[in-house]
């Protein structure tokens, strides 16, 4: 099915299969090495988290493994960029960016290094591992870096396209590898275009902004909204930073009011960066959807997700409830 | 006192000339202090000889015309707070003209109070916070190692800073991969920012640590061109090893209120203290 298909059916994601998108990360990645000898790749002793085995198998001249060592991890990378490579630093979202904050602040962002990050298995994929495996606050912890462009891409097709542009782009990248099963949600022939959300389904009375594992999700959510005679346009903000102003303000001008959805702390990333533009230029009802103000209860990560109301259900009712204010 | 040489391959300076050029680092990095009323006094003296030996003495493989050419040598200075000895010894060589270090933390200057490779041609990386140099240095050397170039890398830290812990993940890291084109220079000066390291947290045994740590060590005397010269010609002290060089230094060296006073680990001269400093250096305040 190509992405007009989708969009003018309206019939939301584009398989009823689900996957894990760190396949489709590790088949780009040693595609990209295979090409270009400029290509490594770094890792925290997870080598099988990060999918990364037969990377190393295959490239063992260009794999290196640091140990359980986060802060040096990026750094190391920086070092690598510096001597002409393009790293691809491979951890668990939680510690890449936690455990090595100010070295992706200063040894990247700041640096512009060309480094890119992959932040495995991020949100809550870990689910009853608890709140010190969750990466939740990433999204606010990276975006507000200057020069680190942040994508999370939404399927195994947009994870592909995004490691792809990943390497020809310059300076540091944050790039957010879900773990937990999605549906494809984009088409064969889908080009991710930096910077851009893409628009997956037109719609009038209202906007769901998703990102990541939520983007099939908010178009699950548009589908039953559709059902009750509601409009509801959807866009994969796959790209965090930098935030697409334009298709955001657009959605602003023309739907009621927006709804925004992330696997991350409702606080501080896309809701948060969508809030931002939205407050200071043209204000509509907004709802946020995100973890709450509070380190989640224990439970999987398909538990946790529906507990916190990051479902399409979720989605819905926030949407309605919006139009209803509204009325 | 400035020179200013292309290409790689520079002559090597005698050890009295390296001098001279290590104390016009010293007195160029005190005037530009005291004029912006900031900076690290202690540390820029400490390791003027180091960097004059490493710039001046033909130990590393840089071109001021090409700052970027893919194979330099990469010096990271990580005790980025020196910035005024660091920005003295790359003027003096040639990276951009000596006038511009009186811009030195001015508004708008390129001359920030720690490095800016975005900035400032010759800057590898941006450092300040401490233990970021090493980690980075180690990724540069494997970067080496997986172009198979010949080019090598040397990272100066402080002694203090050897309390971040990611220097010793890198020195792991740096052991494990035998990355023999990778040197480390610690200025040991025995002073960080509050107290002598000793009464702070201590570092010795230093040189039993770093060799415990898989690198081949050697200790030397940090005011020593002659010194500092041989042991940097002879690199790496062991093949299939990393190399740590501990250069035993005096904080504050070449002025002697300062010398070994933990208080001028940033403290900025006055105006006589200045002109005093000149004298003992045996040079003119240039600006």
């Amino acid at each position: 099915m190509s992405a007009t298909e989708v969009l003018q059916s309206g019939a939301g994601c584009t398989s009823q299969q689900l996957f894990d998108c760190r396949d489709a990360y590790i088949r780009a990645l040693e595609e990209m090495a295979a090409d270009d000898p400029r290509v490594c790749a770094v890792a925290n002793d997870s080598v099988s988290s990060a999918k990364l085995k037969g990377f190393r198998a295959k490239f063992p001249d260009r794999f290196v493994n640091v140990g359980i060592a986060e802060q040096n991890m990026v750094g190391v990378g920086a070092g690598l960029a510096n001597g002409g490579m393009i790293p691809y630093v491979c951890g668990a979202a939680c510690f890449l960016t936690a455990r090595a904050m100010e070295q992706v602040k200063v040894d990247l962002a700041y640096s512009k290094s060309n480094v890119k990050l992959c932040g495995m298995s991020p949100g809550m994929a870990y689910g009853q591992l608890g709140s010190t495996h969750h990466s939740i606050e990433d999204l606010a912890w990276t975006r507000v870096l200057p020069n680190l462009a942040v994508v999370v891409p939404a399927d195994p097709i947009e994870t592909a396209a995004a490691m792809r542009y990943s390497k020809v782009h310059e300076g540091p990248m944050y790039l957010r590898i879900s773990r937990m099963p999605v549906p494809r949600v984009h088409g064969d022939d889908y080009e991710f275009k930096f910077g851009k959300a893409v628009l997956l389904r037109q719609g009038s009375d209202v906007t769901l902004m998703a990102t990541g594992v939520l983007v099939s999700r908010a178009l699950q959510a548009a589908s039953a909204l559709a059902a009750r005679g509601i409009s509801a346009r959807v866009l994969n903000v796959s790209t965090i930073k930098p935030l697409d102003e334009e298709a955001i303000l657009d959605a602003a001008r023309t739907t009621r009011a927006i709804v925004t959805a992330e696997e991350a702390f409702a606080r501080g990333g896309l809701g948060g960066a969508v809030a931002e533009l939205l407050v200071q230029n043209h204000p509509v009802p907004m709802r946020i959807l995100g973890v709450p103000d509070s380190f989640p209860p224990t439970g999987s990560a398909e538990f946790l997700m529906e507990h916190l109301g990051l479902s399409a259900a979720g989605i819905e009712n926030a949407a309605l409830d919006l139009l209803k204010d509204k009325r | 006192m400035t020179k200013s040489l292309n290409g790689v391959g520079m002559d090597q300076d005698s050890p009295g000339k390296l001098k001279q050029e290590a104390n016009w680092i010293r007195l160029s990095a005190m005037t530009m202090t005291h004029n912006a009323q900031l900076g690290h006094t202690g540390g820029d003296l400490s390791s003027a000889d180091i960097l004059a030996v490493l710039y001046f003495g033909g130990v590393l493989r840089v071109d001021p015309s090409q700052p970027n050419w893919p194979q330099r040598d990469r010096f990271v200075l990580s005790k980025g707070h020196c910035s005024g000895a660091f920005y003295s010894a790359l003027a003096a060589r040639g990276f951009f003209p000596p006038a511009q270090l009186k811009t030195h933390m001015e508004p708008l200057s390129m001359l920030n109070g720690h490095p800016d490779r975005n900035k400032l041609p010759g800057v590898e990386a941006n450092t300040g916070p401490l233990g970021h140099g090493l980690p980075i240095a180690v990724g540069a050397a494997l970067a080496a190692r997986m172009r198979k170039e010949s080019w090598r890398v040397f990272v100066l830290t402080g002694d203090g800073e050897l309390q971040e812990g990611s220097n010793w993940e890198a020195a792991m890291t740096a052991q494990h991969y035998g990355l023999d084109n990778l040197t480390v220079i610690v200025d040991r000066n025995r002073i960080q920012q509050g107290d002598f390291t000793e009464n702070t947290i201590r570092m010795e045994p230093l040189a039993a640590r770093w060799s415990a740590f898989g690198f081949a060590v050697d200790e030397v005397d940090g005011h020593d061109p002659a010194g500092l010269l041989d042991r940097f010609s002879h690199l790496p002290i062991q093949p299939g090893k990393p190399s740590c060089i501990i250069a035993n230094t005096v904080k504050g060296k070449g002025f002697s209120l300062a010398e070994n006073q933990p208080a001028w680990h940033h403290g900025v001269p006055d105006h006589e203290q200045l002109a005093a400093a000149a004298v003992e250096l045996g040079m003119e305040v240039g600006w």
